[in-house]
């Protein structure tokens, strides 16, 4: 299956990247070669086989529901590229 | 020989016969670290800090505290691993200069049991490659010979162990990135279980595939580390609470009556130059002949879904990384782009100028392959395909207590040899990949070299949470294999 130009765009603007012209054709390119690759799938019968979401079943383990800090605000806010008043700063999201 | 060059176990045996300290070796490694020209660190340790510690463990020794095997022992982490307070990159630009407010679960316990963390290796960006081409700070010498990669993505990890810049590494391993670099570097390593250890606090890339794991000079050495690492936490919902054997008695254990599956597959698969390198089916071959002269029993398997292993795990593996990079968009913490008046652009240029091309990539074909209409065609048909891959192991282990294989169908490849085509690039994760898609344990030991003086790798795969039987086979074949 070969992905157009525009396909990329549209896939970019989904993962939120903003791609150079040159990535666009090569990643138009590589995309193509890996899903015309991945197409060996189709030459399984895989009707009525359950779809496989975790390596080993689990079960889903609970704790108790009770409070505790193990880190203070100060220690997440401390990579913050930007913030204010205890908060994360960014653009203006509303506008006027 | 310098003490930077023993093993975890020799290292003991000087330490409690007081022969060498943990200063001493750690300031050898130290000493090495800074020679290193092969840049397997992105972030080297903290020399005081490191030597500090050195000499509070050997105070305790002195005391005669019982610290167990991995006391005043210096290991590296791979960059993908959270230290608190240390700077942890994933090898990208996008986490700028993260410093983690905590340690990773596996971290967390290797210090308890007394290591001492020196420094944080190099790897493919988010552990995304298979040669430590990828990374943000550069490439990684293979230190076997320089010219040649040393794998990845836990290159890094790889090539500080075979180098002796530590005398063991943390990597992760999500379609091979522990087993195939160790294989290429002539170390051990490790991938356990899936749930064996808590990723709480590795960064994550796909998240049913990633695993924590050792690479260390030594079988044993591995059962160390591992025996440190493992169990359950709380952070992590699907780490789990398995008995394990005794590893220490299962390297020692030999292979007498052990049944051992070689998948045809593993042997046939490819053609041209992708077909299995003669010198590696050979140095198999003959590890196989000697496990048999041990007293194993050799059956011929089947695997037969062994091909779609890799066209599964792009999708299932890509599908992870789109979501779970989608994480990083410039505003809790990491890079953040310089040109963002409004939101949308600080995500859209803060990503794009952090992720590296291959991370690119994968975010794309992982987004393509969620998004609507194509989601059934592409994603839930490789899970399903999962299923079939995972089914074969379980047939197979019906039969045999152990499948040995080889690592990978080369030896390491050259610099800049794969970097143009992707996909061959992935097709050097042929024989790792199926073991992550089915949960199990593998384990890669060195098989003696090629005509080159390359690496060869052996790998072992076993049933769920059976790593004992990693450790006999692998155990066995270091030891009547010399």
């Amino acid at each position: 299956m070969a992905i157009s130009k525009e396909e990329v765009l549209h896939i970019a603007k989904l993962s939120r990247l903003k791609l150079s012209e040159s990535e666009v054709d090569a990643l138009a390119h590589n995309l193509s070669d890996i899903l015309q690759y991945v197409e060996k799938l189709n030459e399984l019968d895989v009707s009525g086989v359950e779809p496989m979401t975790h390596a080993v079943p689990t079960q889903m383990r609970l704790r108790e529901d009770v409070v505790e800090q193990r880190l203070t605000r100060d220690d997440l806010m401390k990579n913050a590229p930007a913030s204010q008043d205890g908060m994360f700063k960014v653009p203006k999201v509303v506008s006027d | 020989m310098g003490f930077n060059e023993l093993s975890i176990e020799e290292f003991g045996q000087k330490l409690r016969a007081g022969e060498v300290t943990s200063e001493a070796v750690t300031k050898a490694i130290l000493d090495a670290i800074d020679a290193d020209q092969t840049n397997a660190f992105i972030t080297k340790p903290d020399r005081d800090a490191a030597l500090e510690r050195a000499r509070e463990i050997d105070a305790k020794l002195a005391a005669g505290e019982d610290l167990g095997p991995l006391a005043g022992v210096p290991i590296a982490l791979k960059d993908n691993l959270c230290t608190k307070g240390v700077r942890t990159t994933a090898a990208s630009k996008i986490l700028g200069d993260f410093e983690p407010p905590y340690d990773a679960t596996a971290v967390r316990k290797l210090a308890e049991a007394g290591a001492i963390a020196v420094g944080k290796a190099n790897l493919d960006e988010f552990a995304m490659g298979s040669s430590n081409e990828n990374s943000a700070f550069g490439p990684v010498d293979n230190p076997v010979n320089t010219d040649y990669v040393p794998g990845g993505s836990s290159g890094g990890s790889a090539a500080a162990v075979a180098g002796h810049l530590c005398l063991a590494a943390l990597g992760s391993d999500t379609g091979g990135s522990i087993r195939q670099p160790a294989a290429l570097t002539g170390t051990v390593g490790l991938k356990p279980t899936y749930g064996r250890v808590s990723r709480y606090g590795l960064i994550a890339f796909g998240s049913s595939l990633d695993q924590i794991g050792p690479i260390t000079k030594t079988v044993r050495d591995a059962a160390y580390v591992l025996e440190a690492i493992q169990g359950p936490c709380e952070f992590d919902m699907t780490s789990m609470e398995v008995e394990a054997g005794d590893y220490q008695a299962a390297v020692d254990a030999g292979v007498s009556g052990l049944k051992i599956g070689v998948p045809k597959e593993y042997f046939e698969l490819g053609a041209g130059e992708d077909a299995i390198h003669p010198e590696v089916k050979a140095a198999v071959q003959n590890a196989l002949s000697t496990l048999e002269a041990q007293g194993a029993e050799l059956v011929d398997i089947s695997l037969p879904h062994t091909e779609y292993a890799i066209a599964t795990y792009y999708l299932i593996a890509t599908a992870e990384a789109s979501s779970n990079l989608s994480r990083f968009d410039g505003v809790r913490y990491g890079h953040r782009s310089d040109d963002a008046p409004d939101l949308e652009s600080l995500y859209e240029n803060s990503r794009s100028e952090g992720f590296g091309d291959e991370v690119k990539r994968r975010i794309m074909l992982g987004t393509y392959v969620l998004s609507a209409g194509f989601y059934d065609a592409y994603y839930k048909k490789a899970q399903q395909v999962r299923t079939l891959i995972k089914q074969d192991f379980e047939n197979a282990f019906q039969e045999v207590d152990a499948i040995v294989t080889p690592t990978t169908p080369s030896p390491a490849f050259k610099k800049g040899e794969k970097t143009d085509d992707p996909l061959q690039m992935y097709l050097e994760d042929i024989y790792t990949i199926s073991c992550n898609l089915a949960g199990i344990p593998g384990i890669s030991v060195p098989c003696g070299t090629t005509g080159d003086g390359l690496p060869i790798g052996l790998q072992i795969l076993a049933p769920a949470f059976r790593e004992d039987t990693l450790f006999q086979v692998a155990g066995e074949w270091e030891r009547s294999g010399k």
